[in-house]
């Protein structure tokens, strides 16, 4: 076997980002790109897939500049994708503080949380449309906190010094993407963009090696069905369910971004996932989802753990001495508030310093009996009311009255399909917005990131670097050959996952396969753990293909179906991710090698010999990785410290 | 100790199947399972017993994205207050305990198979005005506006439902009301929603009509089963707006 498990092809020379000073790169790219004739929109069609706040934002504003849009989601409504259950807030740098925000300040700290592997122009653009963004939501009726003079409040959030995070309670993602879906239904009501729900994307269609258009499943009906476009839209989300327990929603799943990958897309950085240092402890073995209480809960929560190992008092008799608050006690300056995958790995320390909480001392408290003793209890109730039911209602305990148990759980991925400046992939057609994509966050996504990137690609970058791509269309007819050929693909894959009859799930094997992923490849990695999930990932494969059981037909509302192909690209994924891992020796963000780390036991970059994206080609002979070297003009790059 | 359960599902293999009650036994249910965690578990057993899986929709599982929902013990969601049935959690029963379980029923939500429903009613009643037409990049200056804190906070409270239908499986009238009233409120207060705040009224409530909803009789059931407590005075306000836009 091949030692590295890759090989290497020609570096990335060219992410089509102009050059310049960086705060005119954006107006530059805008006015460079071909305008389309408003007249030729309509003749122009593009496909979007997933309605979340990046595809929901992309498709109605593609409607709005008149272009002829299909949207695709594999929920019963658009409105219910996953970006809804965004808790925190949304990121701006409107600076309506007065605190010392700036566009700079945000671009400056986002480049630093990702811990030095995101692209300087992509992240100054996000800043730059970053307060587009809050005045489109305010504008569709949004309703963000206000404070009592009428003008928007906000919060400090993880990671940051100044209070640039707008929300709505404890829903910011359920808003924003409300304003989203109500535009995207504006537009189907007005027939610029058609709409299918319960249709699941199983294949891309690249024709004259351009992206064509989609394979699909109608859900209900089990018909597989043939879209063609100019254009392709990818907004399907991030692969964070690879783990089985995750913060994504049940259907959260990989498929549309890996058969991408599979027809020439290239997959950037998979090995970068985010944990989440709050959510609700794992219960059982039944446990089929791990629910985050957003972060926003540190701002008032203090975390800590006794400070014996084995101590098994309830939280209300161990005294104030016997308690470590170790993120106020090992940072300082930050405090409960350090970045998401510092405060995530000092959990998981504390823990195996046998410190944990809860069953199986997987867990550390959340205590906010300071913050109720020094606001009150409604003050607490009015800001995080919300959160505080959801936790009673999954655990059955009193937050009010006991401190929260949370640990760390996977959350969000950094990595996803490589795009360019223009949200293109490799693929000419093919376009990513989102989670789905890999550009803005680099190793490490700063909280309330997320919504901002979503709706920045959707509302204000895509719409005006794929008029470029389109302004070369209609690309004409599509090869017969390569719709057949696509379609080919997904009925055997289906007619096999039906035919093996064995004696398993495709969901235990999902739990083993995320299992091995959170053993082997989750908060801390090494080169043992690594080349033990590459040894065992192919042999669990095999099995699930030899010995998957899935009842029912092809032809009719199937959900065993849907799951099994769902985890048969998992495993292909899981295995791209852990080869990405073992490559990259070094720490960085979300990815901590445990063989890279200082004196103190923090990550430890190398960036002499890692300062670049890993983007990954599909070979039959094992994944080819190509570099995209990462410059920094702008910001020096430093050991991050949150001391 | 696990529970012992015997449930009573609804099945229905597609829109034209009649339909009947079948009995399952689950054993040995954990009380911190979620209701839906204990069908996955029955699931799984069907599917290795080569039967049909119940179908139910789903898919946050935290209560927010509005796609599960089924009428357990005659229940939208459950006996347990302002949750829907993927919070909904086991400890809430007792041992041995009797459960039906049967999807929304109402005439605008065909059953699509078991507890699965079509909704999209709802989307065309929101396509019909439920929006604020605001093309992206055509906005002004985010506090180029203020709105009381009073405003935006009642109009978040109607904004947050989460379009899941129980408000409609539990009324005697089958009427979708509440959702409806829930977004002409949430945008009726908001300064930005004023310019088409009339003909949204009367756009959505036509079409609310148009899809075979019921009309309002002021029962309350659909703001009982609420998971988010969607107040009753949404219908008024509702109303209030259709009534004047319609003069």
């Amino acid at each position: 076997m091949n030692e590295k498990f890759y090989t290497e092809g020609e570096p990335i020379r060219d992410t089509k980002a102009p050059e310049g000073p960086i705060e005119d790169r954006w107006e530059k790219r805008k006015f460079a790109a071909k305008l389309v004739n408003p007249a030729n929109k309509r003749k122009l069609h593009v496909i979007v897939v997933g309605t979340g706040l990046a595809g929901g934002s992309a498709a109605a504003t593609l409607g709005e500049l008149g272009y002829n849009v299909t949207s695709f989601c594999y929920q019963d409504s658009p409105r219910r994708a996953h970006s809804i259950a965004a808790q925190g807030g949304i990121n701006a740098a409107k600076n309506y503080r007065g605190d010392g925000d700036s566009i700079y300040r945000l671009f400056y700290d986002t480049v630093k949380g990702g811990d030095f592997r995101a692209r300087e122009s992509n992240v100054y653009r996000l800043a730059q449309v970053s307060v587009n963004i809050i005045d489109q939501a305010v504008a569709q009726g949004v309703p963000f906190a206000r404070e009592y003079g009428g003008l928007l409040d906000t919060r400090s959030f993880g990671g940051a010094q100044v209070s640039r995070t707008f929300y709505a309670r404890g829903q910011t993602g359920q808003q924003l993407l409300l304003g989203a879906y109500q535009a995207l239904e504006r537009q189907i009501a007005a027939g610029t963009v058609k709409m299918h729900t319960r249709h699941e994307m199983l294949e891309l269609i690249v024709s004259d090696g351009r992206a064509r258009g989609v394979i699909v499943r109608d859900m209900v009906t089990g018909e597989i069905e043939r879209h063609t476009a100019d254009a392709v839209v990818l907004a399907t989300g991030g692969y964070g369910n690879v783990f089985f327990l995750s913060t994504n929603a049940k259907g959260c799943n990989t498929t549309a971004i890996w058969r991408a990958h599979r027809r020439g897309a290239m997959f950037a950085n998979p090995c970068y996932t985010q944990i989440h240092p709050t959510c609700i402890p794992v219960s059982g073995d039944y446990q089929s989802k791990l629910t985050l209480m957003s972060e926003s809960l540190r701002n008032d929560g203090r975390v800590w753990v006794p400070v014996k190992a084995g101590d098994s008092r309830p939280a209300a008799e161990i005294p104030e001495d016997e308690r470590d608050y170790y993120l106020e006690r090992i940072y300082p300056a930050f405090g409960n508030l350090v970045p998401r995958d510092i405060a995530s790995r000092a959990a998981k320390n504390v823990c195996d310093e046998g410190r944990g909480v809860g069953p199986g001392g997987l867990g550390v408290y959340l205590d906010f009996a300071d913050a109720i003793r020094r606001l009150g209890r409604d003050a607490v109730e009015k800001k995080y009311g919300n959160l505080f039911e959801m936790y009673e209602r999954i655990t059955g305990e009193d937050p009010y009255t006991q401190p929260m148990r949370i640990y760390p759980a996977v959350h969000y991925t950094m990595g996803g399909l490589w795009v360019d400046y223009d949200l293109q992939s490799t693929i000419p057609g093919l376009f990513v917005v989102g989670e789905a994509n890999f550009s803005d966050h680099g190793a490490n996504r700063l909280g309330a990131s997320a919504l901002m990137q979503g709706l920045a690609d959707g509302y204000f970058v895509l719409p005006t670097t794929i008029g470029d791509y389109l302004a070369n269309g209609p690309y004409g007819e599509v090869d017969e050959e390569a719709v057949a050929e696509a379609e080919t693909a997904v009925r055997t894959k289906i007619e096999k996952l039906l035919s093996v009859n064995g004696t398993r799930t495709a969901d235990s094997y999902h739990r083993e396969l995320g299992r091995l992923m959170w053993d082997y490849c989750g908060m801390e990695r090494t080169e043992e753990s690594l080349r033990k999930a590459l040894e065992r990932i192919p042999e669990l494969r095999e099995e699930f293909w030899q010995n998957v059981k899935v009842s029912g037909q092809a032809e009719e509302l199937n959900q065993a179906l849907e799951r099994a192909g769902r985890v048969a690209d998992f495993f292909d994924l899981a295995e791209l991710m852990c080869v990405d891992a073992l490559h990259r020796t070094e720490s960085c963000g979300g990815h901590f090698r445990a063989e890279s780390q200082d004196a103190d036991g923090e990550a430890l970059r190398d960036d002499e010999n890692f300062a670049y994206v890993a983007a990954w080609e599909y070979g039959e002979q094992g994944p080819i990785l190509h570099k995209e070297a990462l410059d920094y003009e702008y910001v020096k790059m430093s050991q991050r410290s949150y001391k | 100790m696990g529970m012992n359960l015997t449930l009573k599902v609804w099945r229905q293999n597609g829109s034209e199947d009649k339909g009947r009650m079948v009995t399952y036994r689950v054993e040995d249910v954990s009380p911190d399972m979620s209701f839906l965690e204990m069908l996955d578990v029955l699931n799984e057993r069907l599917i290795l017993e080569g039967d049909d899986p119940v179908a139910f929709d789903h898919d946050c599982r935290e209560g927010i994205c509005g796609m599960c929902g089924m009428v357990i013990n005659g229940v939208a969601h459950g006996e347990q207050v302002a949750t829907t049935t993927c919070q909904l959690h086991m400890r809430h029963f007792e041992d041995n305990a009797v459960i039906t379980i049967e999807p929304w029923r109402a005439a605008p939500f065909p059953v699509v198979k078991d507890l699965v429903v079509d909704r999209s009613a709802f989307d065309r009643i929101i396509q019909a005005g439920g929006f604020i037409s605001v093309p992206a990049g055509s906005a002004p200056d985010a506090h180029s506006v203020p709105v009381k804190k009073v405003d935006a906070d009642a109009a978040f409270d109607a904004a947050t439902c989460i379009g899941c239908g129980a408000c409609v499986a539990a009324c005697p009238n089958g009427s979708a009301s509440l959702f409806t009233a829930a977004k002409i409120t949430h945008l009726s207060l908001l300064p930005q929603g004023q310019p088409e705040r009339a003909s949204r009224a009367k756009a959505m409530v036509e079409q609310m009509d148009a899809e075979g909803f019921g009309g309002c009789t002021n029962t309350g059931e659909c703001t009982a089963v609420c998971p988010k407590g969607i107040p009753l005075d949404t219908i008024a306000q509702m109303n209030r707006d259709y009534l004047k836009a319609s003069k």
